[in-house]
């Protein structure tokens, strides 16, 4: 024990809490701030044919409006898939396709609705499987798959699971099933933006990814990164959720376009429906497993249902290679990774998201596996445990491996007594 | 239409110009540039957006604000005292770690607060009762009620 390992610190934010004087986004106002409320898509799927904002734009109290065509630099952003306000095609319900500055939100509000929209309704596809099928509604004019550097399905192979499977004593097949989840932070999402002294484009953020985003807005406003200050760090929950944006974009283009203060803040509503979400996650394993607990091989099939764009598709699905046999030294591997476009809010990341998802089906199956051939769960995992060499199933070397050590504390600090020829096992030597 | 309501406000007198629609939480957010009741989701559910109304923690997004005319209103901004001296209660929150984003806690200490002003000896159970209207997305649920529990045992009295 030290000076600080061992010892409670206080949050060196925690007076501001407890007094209530740290200030968040939505605290932040302005003299003749503006308030932005958004025309959302309401349907699924569809294409816009025409849309008609003069109603809003001649409205009293209001003091802008804005479409896709007053975005200054590109309207795309994340893998540059994603309009800030759709032009034409509607890929989920409640992407925004235009916003009113006005006095104040009521007034914003009844403007947008206020707004012709036509809008061709077209059938949309929930269900990842159904995308997969090559009928199916296209999210996407270049289908419904995700296309990897390795084709329509991210692949890995170490050795060889036929082979691992012929080896096997029993087989394990098992599927799991994981749901979307809103992350709900206390705080929804919020900014504030105006022009600043400096004439740089200045916007109040709850972003946790503050830089990434710097240089995700640059190119939708037109501007340098100088030009562009973004102001942020104290974030009301983010979870994983403010790692996208759901207003800056918004903001900024309407005070570079009004050169007035704006906020625009998602209700509660707007921000569990229209968000995005932990994606949903379907495993199809099937494992082969020795009568003396070496488990031989993992066939695993992946399928993500990442929603209308991709943001972190691709990465979450790439992470799962490294995590879907656990910390578990299991010589072969085959997986193939989906990652599908559905006509539903955007997936992204979410707390672990990806690892846990997938450690949830491959931990499980562990158990399964051990039931199969009649070991204790505890066992089985000491038996598997990665020691220092080994390889993952990415080919990548474990260097300072800790599971064994790990579960004997884990199994101490729980009052579980293991048997003696586990707690004799080290994760430095088989 | 606008009217004027006067209430008293963290011991001041206030009166302020208000329509008949406003919630007491627009009023004290939007208004008076009092910020520490939160806008967590507006329908009453979170709880982040309360206040004491005559002792009562109630919710100021759902407290149309004509009704606390002459009545006494106090966010955590009444606990603090000028030299920075903190409440019992915002001291044990604060280093019992009972923080982490801090946007559900002024709400809920002004829940812990009207409970241990009215029962100083609070029962675990009565605790939990009294902090199960304001959530906390962060989780520091255990290390509120361990706050609420040491203060209610002594520890931060003078």
């Amino acid at each position: 024990m030290g000076k600080y390992i061992g010892q409670p610190i206080p949050r060196y934010e925690g007076l501001g809490h407890v007094t209530g004087t740290t200030r968040y986004v939505d605290d932040v106002s302005l003299p003749g701030m503006l308030y932005i409320k958004a025309l959302r898509s309401p349907v699924h799927k569809g294409i816009i044919h025409s849309l008609d904002v003069s109603a809003a734009v001649n409205m009293p109290g209001v003091a802008g409006v804005i479409t896709a065509k007053d975005i200054p630099g590109q309207n795309a952003y994340y893998a540059t898939d994603q309009p800030v306000l759709v032009k034409e095609h509607i890929r989920y319900k409640g992407e925004r396709i235009a916003a009113v500055a006005a006095v104040d939100e009521d007034t914003a509000q009844e403007a947008v609705e206020k707004i012709k929209l036509d809008i061709e309704e077209q059938a949309p596809v929930f269900d990842p499987f159904e995308a997969m099928k090559p009928d199916a509604p296209k999210v996407r004019p270049e289908g419904n798959l995700w296309e990897f550097n390795s084709g329509r399905r991210r692949v890995l192979r170490k050795g060889d699971v036929e082979k691992g499977f012929a080896e096997a004593d029993e087989i394990v097949e098992h599927r799991y099933v994981e749901k979307m989840n809103d992350h709900a932070p206390m705080e929804p999402h919020v900014a504030v933006a105006y022009i600043d002294e400096n004439d740089r484009l200045a916007i109040h953020t709850v972003s946790q990814a503050r830089h990434f985003h710097l240089t995700q807005l640059c190119p939708v406003f037109n501007l340098p990164i100088s030009k562009v200050h973004l102001i942020g760090g104290t974030v009301g929950g983010g979870f994983g959720g403010k790692n996208e944006m759901q207003c800056e974009h918004v903001a900024g283009v309407m005070a570079l376009k009004l050169r007035r203060a704006v906020k625009f803040r998602l209700s509660r509503k707007e921000d569990l429906l229209y968000s995005t979400k932990r994606g949903a996650f379907v495993f199809d394993y099937k494992s082969g497993v020795k009568k003396d607990g070496h488990v031989t091989a993992h066939q695993v099939r992946g399928v993500h249902d990442i929603g209308a764009y991709h943001t972190m598709g691709e990465y979450a699905v790439e992470k799962q290679c490294l995590y879907l046999a656990g910390p578990y030294a299991v010589p072969n591997v085959w997986y193939d990774g989906h990652a599908v476009f559905t006509n539903k809010p955007v997936a992204s990341s979410m707390r672990g998201f990806a690892v846990v998802n997938v450690t949830y089906a491959s931990e499980i199956q562990m158990n399964l596996l051990a039931e199969a051939i009649g070991m204790d769960p505890w066992e089985i995992r000491f038996i598997n445990a990665w020691r220092d060499g080994d390889t993952a199933p990415t080919q990548w070397k474990v260097v300072a491996a800790g599971l064994i050590e790990s579960m004997k504390k884990a199994a101490e600090m729980d009052g579980i007594e293991l048997p003696e020829h586990l707690k004799a096992m080290s994760s430095r030597r088989r | 239409m606008k009217y004027t309501l006067s209430f008293t406000l963290n011991g001041c007198e206030v009166d302020v110009l208000v329509k008949p629609n406003d919630t007491l939480l627009d009023v004290l957010r939007e208004k008076l540039q009092v910020l520490s009741p939160k806008r967590g989701c507006d329908t009453g559910d979170c709880g982040a957006c309360t206040v004491l109304l005559e002792g009562e923690p109630v919710r100021s997004c759902l407290t149309i604000a004509m009704t606390v005319a002459g009545k006494k209103v106090r966010t955590i901004e009444a606990f603090t005292s000028g030299e920075g001296k903190l409440h019992p209660l915002q001291q044990a929150f604060h280093e019992h770690g009972a923080t982490q984003c801090g946007f559900c806690t002024p709400g809920m200490l002004l829940s812990s607060i009207s409970l241990l002003e009215k029962n100083p000896k609070p029962s675990r159970e009565e605790i939990v009762e009294a902090i199960s209207g304001n959530l906390c997305r962060c989780g520091t649920y255990l290390e509120a009620v361990e706050a609420i529990e040491a203060v209610a045992n002594g520890e931060g009295k003078e």
